[in-house]
């Protein structure tokens, strides 16, 4: 096997220091060294969406980045902008609109959509199936997550 | 899956960078923006030695003026590309390509270098360098050279990069006339089955040169000179030279035929939008 890289990092503010392996991504750091399992992996080559985390500010899939690249780096999981309540509106609206069937994507979906929401807080609706296109679901249809997403912007404008 | 294992190495200059991939042999991959070469890892249709990630190689990175043009280091991430001013003023074909790369997620850590190293003959940056007559600076163990964008795509993944060298940057002249640029694709994000790149010069409302760019349809972005000729006279006259520039090869999503189809449906879809602004 390669030899561990010491890495040093900060993950939902909270700083972390671990020796990887070159060839551990990072939702798999997250899931198996951390034990931050919100986030998911499925497809493992970019297509799917679930593995959305937030490096730096900005969103990317986890399973297309190497934790031993993250160096320094601050990384943001469902955990932690959970947490935060970040996401609360996004969450509620998800709830009320019943936008989650077994929940896989979801941790995916909600990052994807407050990144959007945070750029365009009055998206229009082909503006929010765009940017959802980069999130596969197989059980929901989308319909319900469009809809969530458009009730939880309405709910920013409300309070901003 | 996951990917092999690797040795990993994080130089801070070009020349370390050049050195780790001159000593590294056929093993030794670099690694920019990661988003092609990863999922081939995870994937397990490569398997090197050593990844050298540039990742941390600064002068590899930016946008600046340069002349009338610009210039835009290899490892520009493709969002910071699609969000610059100066891109947009000096080559808005690249502002209009961005948004059809992938994802948001993807072009956050995509490079603009990475996608004409990669080659994929249904990806947009490739055409939009050849549409805007870039020239692609490359260092090596030689020095280094220059190669202008026409020459440098091959064929499916094949480009006149040398193993042990390194893109750098492009050069790009301002872009001349108006925008051209559409894509088909199956999906919001997916890689064209057919797209269009290049831009229009307009006077007295008709077109007076063109710059055709085709992608998705053969085996790498294709100048389509005969059409951007005959589009001056009309662009019934384009349709028809369209089968000089084209050998439309098939692929998952659709047959040669259906290709050359749709390049000329884009290509008659474009025009119509030139006329459209001009009006």
């Amino acid at each position: 096997m390669s030899e561990t890289v010491t890495i040093r990092l900060t993950v939902n503010g909270t700083a972390v220091e671990r020796d990887v392996q070159p060839r551990l991504n990072l939702v798999d750091f997250l899931r198996d060294e951390l034990g931050l399992t919100g986030t998911h992996w499925s497809c493992e080559h970019g297509a799917c969406g679930a593995c959305t985390v937030r490096v730096d500010g900005d969103i990317v899939r986890g399973c297309l980045v190497f934790a031993v690249q993250l160096d320094g780096a601050s990384i943001e999981t469902i955990e932690g902008l959970t947490e935060s309540g970040a996401l609360a509106g996004l969450q509620a609206a998800f709830h009320a609109r019943n936008a989650v069937q077994c929940g896989f994507c979801t941790a995916g979906m909600l990052l994807t959509a407050d990144t959007l929401l945070r750029r365009d807080p009055n998206p229009r609706r082909e503006t929010i199936r765009a940017a959802l296109s980069a999130n596969y679901c197989r059980c929901t249809g989308y319909h319900a997550i469009v809809d969530a997403v458009a009730d939880a912007a309405r709910e920013r404008a409300k309070r901003a | 899956m996951k990917a092999p294992p690797f040795r990993y190495a994080r130089p801070r200059t070009l020349d370390a960078a050049l050195k780790l991939l001159a000593d590294g042999g056929n093993g030794a991959r670099l690694l920019a923006g990661g988003q092609s070469l990863v999922p081939a890892l995870n994937m397990r249709l490569l398997e090197p030695t050593l990844l050298i990630d540039i990742n941390g190689v600064d002068e590899l990175s930016g946008i600046s003026e340069s002349g009338n043009g610009i210039r835009v280091g290899a490892l520009t991430r493709q969002t910071v590309l699609g969000a610059s001013d100066v891109v947009m003023r000096r080559a808005p074909l690249l502002t209009a390509a961005v948004p059809f790369i992938a994802h948001e997620a993807i072009r956050n850590r995509g490079t603009f270098g990475g996608s004409l190293v990669q080659a994929d003959p249904a990806a947009e940056l490739p055409a939009c360098v050849v549409a805007l007559d870039a020239q692609l600076e490359i260092a090596g163990p030689r020095g280094r050279r220059r190669v202008a964008a026409r020459d440098f795509f091959k064929g499916v993944y094949e480009t006149a990069l040398a193993r042990d060298e390194i893109l750098v940057a492009a050069e790009i002249p301002a872009q001349r006339g108006t925008t051209l640029f559409l894509e088909l694709a199956r999906r919001q994000g997916d890689y064209a089955i057919a797209g269009l790149a290049g831009w229009a010069a307009l006077q007295r409302g008709r077109i007076a040169e063109a710059r055709l760019v085709f992608f998705g349809t053969d085996i790498r972005a294709v100048e389509a000179k005969a059409a951007s000729a005959a589009l001056v006279t009309s662009v019934e006259a384009a349709l028809v030279a369209l089968d000089h520039d084209l050998k439309p090869v098939a692929d998952f999503n659709a047959s040669a035929a259906m290709k050359r189809h749709l390049a000329g449906a884009l290509l008659r879809r474009a025009c119509a939008a030139v006329m459209a602004r001009a009006a």
